[in-house]
């Protein structure tokens, strides 16, 4: 997958996720939580989901790297080849 | 029976399969109109059930339902409604003084079977269960969503009490109302259980699972030829008060408790046991202060399975023989077996009649089963009378017998 893939299926994770939300106002570059109501909980279940849709396992130490949209597709990317 | 403190009802909410509020869930009883449709059930097809269609995302964001449960959801459904007809000035009311109090049959059982299901479409990966899971199933789980939704900090719990829970939490309630740790009680029951496989399959292997090509005509409590239980999710919640406080607000009064009565058959895992039945009846009845012939609605547990049609049919003819004015209804013909929301739902689809003076009748009975037959069985269509006090009948298995007593409030 190239980037702007790998940018979907997380817009697809989060909107499942959080489906109130608005995604098209999405900042990429701006933390998650701050920009919609996400929680631990809800960050737990992008890692599931990530797991169950795409067999992309990741580990609790790079939990951080899920911060923001840009950091995830950085991190994703080379795991979703 | 409520010593110095008398317990009214000043509010309702409800889902049924045949309505989402009193007022439509009464006029379907009253016109005969089934909810049970047919619904697909994993691994076993086609069952009939009774599925309710309120507006899940009236009262809840669709981030909160998907992070709770179907129960949680209908729940939260039936408590705002109840808190909205009772017209409670909640944004001036002590939340810490609100409780909420709900019957259960049982919980946990869909979100475990999911992620069963789940983790097996994962290659049994275990690390695919949900974080969910835990809060998702705990026992207190439809109650507390209730909390989160309203911002009650109160205490919460399910009372799990099978098929009787549906009474044995408005009872609950009331207790807490006696004992002053509440001044508001949200207080009913609630189900799940269509959504699950395992009771579907449970009953099936009973031979207690009811069929008909026609959903509407599978539930068939005191018929010759029932086949059995149609599994319904659902809920009803009062709002109860002590009537002091009621009055002192200002409150409209639906009702009030007169009595109620919980025991234990002690004989059998599912048989039920009519002698203990009778028993739970009259201790209903001398709690109230009342005689069976001060009873004028009877409204029977009645779940479509012979032993349970068979016994209760013998029970409440002992426990009325002495009464030739009382009249003996049903609902389950209507709305299948709601599991935990049974109890508070058949006692909401009667209390109108304390107003109206219109018996609904039972349906789905083709021919009556001669073991079944009781003196004013009302089948088919409805019979008019002053109806003054109700005792609606739920049992539940491991032998818990339930009777709640209302009565039209007179100051």
């Amino acid at each position: 997958m190239n980037q702007e893939q790998v940018r979907q299926v997380v817009l697809n994770i989060i909107s499942d996720i959080a489906p109130d939300e608005d995604m098209t106002v999405l900042k990429d570059e701006v933390s998650l939580r701050e920009q919609l109501d996400l929680d631990s909980m809800d960050f737990l279940d992008i890692v599931m989901e990530l797991r169950k849709r795409h067999k992309v396992e990741v580990p609790a130490e790079d939990y951080p790297k899920l911060a923001t949209m840009a950091s995830c597709v950085s991190y994703l990317t080379p795991k979703m080849q | 029976m409520a010593g110095q403190h008398r317990i009214v009802v000043t509010g309702i909410g409800l889902t049924a399969p045949n309505g989402n509020s009193l007022e439509s869930f009464r006029d379907a009883l009253l016109r005969g109109v089934s909810g049970v449709r047919h619904t697909e059930i994993r691994y076993m097809g086609q069952q009939v059930a009774g599925l309710c269609d309120f507006d899940e995302f009236k009262y809840q964001s669709k981030k909160m339902r998907r992070r709770g449960t179907r129960a949680g959801s209908i729940s939260i459904w039936c408590a705002n409604e109840a808190i909205e007809n009772a017209k409670l000035d909640w944004a001036n009311i002590d939340k810490s003084r609100v409780g909420v109090f709900l019957g259960i049959t049982e919980h946990g059982n869909v979100e475990t079977e999911n992620e069963i299901f789940e983790m097996h479409q994962n290659n049994l990966d275990w690390k695919s269960w949900s974080p969910h899971h835990n809060p998702r199933t705990v026992a207190n789980n439809p109650a507390g969503e209730v909390t989160l939704n309203r911002g009650i900090t109160g205490p919460h719990y399910t009372l799990g009490a099978a098929c009787a829970g549906g009474n044995v939490g408005i009872i609950a309630g009331a207790q807490q109302l006696i004992l002053g740790e509440v001044d508001v009680a949200l207080a009913g029951g609630v189900s799940e259980s269509p959504q699950t496989f395992g009771i579907f399959a449970a009953f099936a292997a009973q031979g207690a699972l009811a069929n008909h090509e026609d959903p509407t005509k599978a539930s068939r409590p005191l018929c010759k030829t029932r086949t059995g239980i149609a599994i319904s999710e659902g809920g009803a919640i009062y709002v109860l008060e002590r009537l002091e406080d009621a009055l002192k607000r200002g409150a409209h009064i639906i009702c009030e408790l007169a009595g109620w009565a919980v025991n234990s058959d002690a004989s059998d895992f599912v048989n039920p046991n009519p002698e203990r039945q009778v028993q739970c009846m009259h201790l209903a009845l001398r709690r109230a202060g009342m005689q069976p012939s001060d009873i004028d609605v009877v409204n029977m547990h009645a779940t479509g399975t012979g032993a349970g049609d068979i016994a209760e049919s013998a029970g409440v003819r002992e426990a009325f023989v002495e009464s030739s004015k009382t009249y003996v209804n049903f609902t389950k013909g209507h709305i299948g077996h709601a599991m935990g929301a049974a109890g508070s739902l058949e006692l909401a689809g009667n209390i109108p009649s304390l107003v109206d003076g219109w018996v609904h009748p039972g349906i789905g009975t083709v021919e009556l089963d001669p073991d079944c037959a009781i003196p004013n069985l009302v089948l088919h269509t409805p019979v008019k009378c002053n109806v003054k006090t109700i005792l609606n009948n739920s049992f539940g298995m491991l032998g818990i017998n339930s009777a709640l007593i209302v009565k039209r409030y007179e100051s």
